[in-house]
């Protein structure tokens, strides 16, 4: 168990800033995932933490210690490559007894530490077999009893379910999250899917363009964007945003329902709301349409979950509303979140 | 349906391959039957040519073997196209790996530059190279030809084995890194036997390149003794205006031999080096 840390770390690539002095921290045996699109730095930045690419600035510490200018077989991470990465000319015990030939082990330990990761993963009747032979969750299986063998102190994962159809990719990840509490080690996740990362993560650092944008729990990243990057990034469809006065106002299309949905008691903000075309996607009704013409980008989704049988026609109006402590304000120019709350009716002038 | 397009396709496979089939064995069987023919049965133009229509002889073998030096012929062909291989493989295969994982885009570039370097023609290059040979005073030794060999097998082998190095997914050689090696240590264990296809069709490349190789050989050596078999057979069986035809075709139909079963048992390992040092390269 480790805490890993970078400190202003850089990458350049050419003119290409990758990672533009990131400041990170893990907590001890934390499941920290790192969230963003492609491109944004995120797979460069657990690189460096792997030792695949030397920071152009910047340094990784690992365990307290400076590891930047250490080749990866000093740092004793483990990392799980999105194509998993199997050695395809060795069985499935030779793959994961690899780690541990460098560490000059005897015959029998050897085979004992795999016996224990293979049977850790429930894969211990496919030793003989070749990668070519196995199916895309087994596969993963064998990539993470091979990172596991050596009992690293840090795991590191590239999008290691992306190459998993749907269904596995559910129970994959639930394996994953009750054996990394299991183990307890600090693991750090890369991934471009919010549920994946809304699912795993003890804290969610949200990346873009090379930079940080929040860290934070998945309620908090959810619920608290730190700004309009992060609240649009996330959810689906992404949160409302409304822009009047050099002020964003944002709201997810979850909590914009119907005003009769609320109670008389709840504190709401009402809007107008045309509604132009629908869609119905069985757990739920996503509703597009406008909002008064005094917000510039005045265009919203509604999403009714299937529960609600609130009748809504296209090119009707309605009243719709949202809780006033479900609204969020961001600064129209740096799109960072405003903390405190602005009575709307000085924005709206309702 | 099925069954009657396969039919129709066998058809028209099988007449074009048997063609094919014994338009490349035929050299063989020419050597093989002139090798045991005798050499009235030979020259009389009332003979069928394709049959043997006298009883066989071993004299034309006991000529090669017995009154010749084909078998020190046979020994040095050998000796300098294992010496040839040892160097190309030393050479080639860290060349192509720092070509095809570090060069980045002047990698690609390079190697084809370093291949281009394997067209030009060797009547040309055998001038200057027997100027370097006169220097390091290695005329009339086998040394000549270890010396001069490499420097055609090593570009193509190392542009073939580019391709080849290229074809690993990065992935796995990282994973070997994280996995506990050094960089040299995961190309040990990880790229090399990944690449066994390409290492083989680079052996018996340049081991076939070395022992059908005549100008060099011509040129630099002429005591028998140190000969290989592409120039020793014929120099020595070729007298004057008489050819010892019997002789001739035993001395060519014995080396290609075994190299005609290597490349058989390995067909397909070849291929695979071909076309991927073709497509990636």
């Amino acid at each position: 168990m480790a805490i890993v840390e970078v400190r202003q770390i850089v990458k350049k690539f050419g003119d290409v800033t990758a990672v533009d002095g990131v400041d990170l921290a893990s907590r001890d045996g934390e499941f920290l995932v790192l969230l963003g699109p492609s491109g944004c730095g995120k797979t460069t930045l657990l690189r460096m933490i792997a030792g695949l690419e030397i920071p152009s600035a910047g340094h990784v510490f690992i365990e307290g210690r400076d590891v930047s200018q250490l080749p990866p077989r000093q740092r004793n991470v483990a990392m799980v490559f999105q194509s998993y990465a199997l050695y395809p000319h060795m069985t499935v015990f030779k793959n994961i007894a690899f780690p541990l030939k460098p560490l000059k082990m005897q015959r029998e330990d050897i085979r004992e530490k795999v016996m224990w990761s293979a049977s850790m993963f429930g894969i211990g009747h496919l030793l003989a077999r070749r990668p070519r032979e196995l199916s895309g969750g087994e596969r993963q299986r064998v990539a993470l009893a091979r990172a596991m063998v050596r009992e690293p102190s840090v795991f590191l994962l590239d999008e290691p379910l992306s190459n998993l159809d749907a269904k596995l990719r559910t129970s994959a990840r639930e394996e994953l999250e009750q054996l990394q509490k299991r183990i307890g080690i600090t693991t750090l996740y890369v991934t471009h899917d919010q549920v994946e990362a809304m699912g795993l993560g003890d804290r969610i650092v949200v990346m873009n363009e090379g930079r940080v944008r929040q860290v934070g729990t998945p309620h908090e990243v959810y619920h608290r964007s730190a700004d309009t990057f992060v609240a649009t990034f996330l959810g689906s469809p992404p949160m409302n945003l409304l822009e009047k006065d050099g002020l964003v106002i944002g709201f997810r299309p979850e909590n914009f329902l119907p005003v009769q949905l609320y109670g008389d008691d709840r504190d709401v903000e009402r809007f107008r709301f045309d509604v132009t075309w629908m869609e119905d996607l069985g757990s739920d009704r996503l509703i597009y349409g406008n909002v008064e013409r005094e917000f510039a980008h005045r265009h919203v989704v509604a999403k009714l979950s299937a529960n609600v049988t609130f009748s809504v026609e296209p090119k009707e109006s309605y009243t719709f509303a949202v809780p006033k402590d479900k609204l969020n304000f961001f600064d129209a120019g740096t799109g960072l979140r405003l903390e405190g709350r602005f009575a709307l009716r000085d924005v709206h002038g309702a | 349906m099925a069954a009657g397009r396969r039919v129709r396709e066998g058809f028209a496979v099988y007449p074009v391959v048997t063609f094919f089939a014994l338009f490349s064995a035929f050299p063989f069987f020419w050597m093989l039957i002139t090798m045991f023919k005798r050499d009235h049965d030979l020259f009389s133009p009332a003979n069928n040519p394709f049959l043997l229509n006298e009883p066989p002889t071993l004299e034309h073998l006991d000529l090669l073997i017995n009154q010749t030096h084909f078998l020190k012929y046979l020994f040095n062909t050998l000796y300098v196209g294992a010496v040839v291989v040892l160097i190309t493989l030393v050479v080639a295969v860290p060349a192509a790996y720092s070509l095809a994982r570090w060069a980045g885009r002047w990698g690609e570039t390079l190697g084809i530059g370093i291949f281009l370097t394997y067209l030009v023609p060797p009547t040309l290059l055998f001038i200057p190279m027997s100027r370097v040979i006169s220097v390091l005073k290695l005329h009339e030794s086998r040394w000549s030809l270890i010396v001069i060999y490499p420097t055609f097998t090593i570009p193509f082998c190392t542009w073939l084995l580019m391709g080849f190095f290229k074809s690993i997914p990065r992935d796995i050689e990282e994973q070997a890194q994280i996995d506990g090696y050094s960089r040299l240590g995961a190309m040990v264990k990880v790229v090399l036997p990944l690449s066994v296809s390409g290492l083989l069709t680079v052996v018996v490349f340049a081991f076939t390149l070395t022992m059908h190789e005549f100008i060099y050989a011509l040129a630099f050596i002429s005591v028998s003794a140190h000969k290989t078999v592409s120039i020793g057979v014929p120099t020595e069986l070729v007298r004057g205006d008489v050819f010892r035809w019997g002789s001739l075709m035993a001395g060519a139909l014995i080396p290609s031999l075994p190299v005609a079963v290597l490349y058989t048992f390995f067909l397909d390992r070849f291929i695979a080096g071909f076309t991927l040092g073709a497509v990636k390269g």
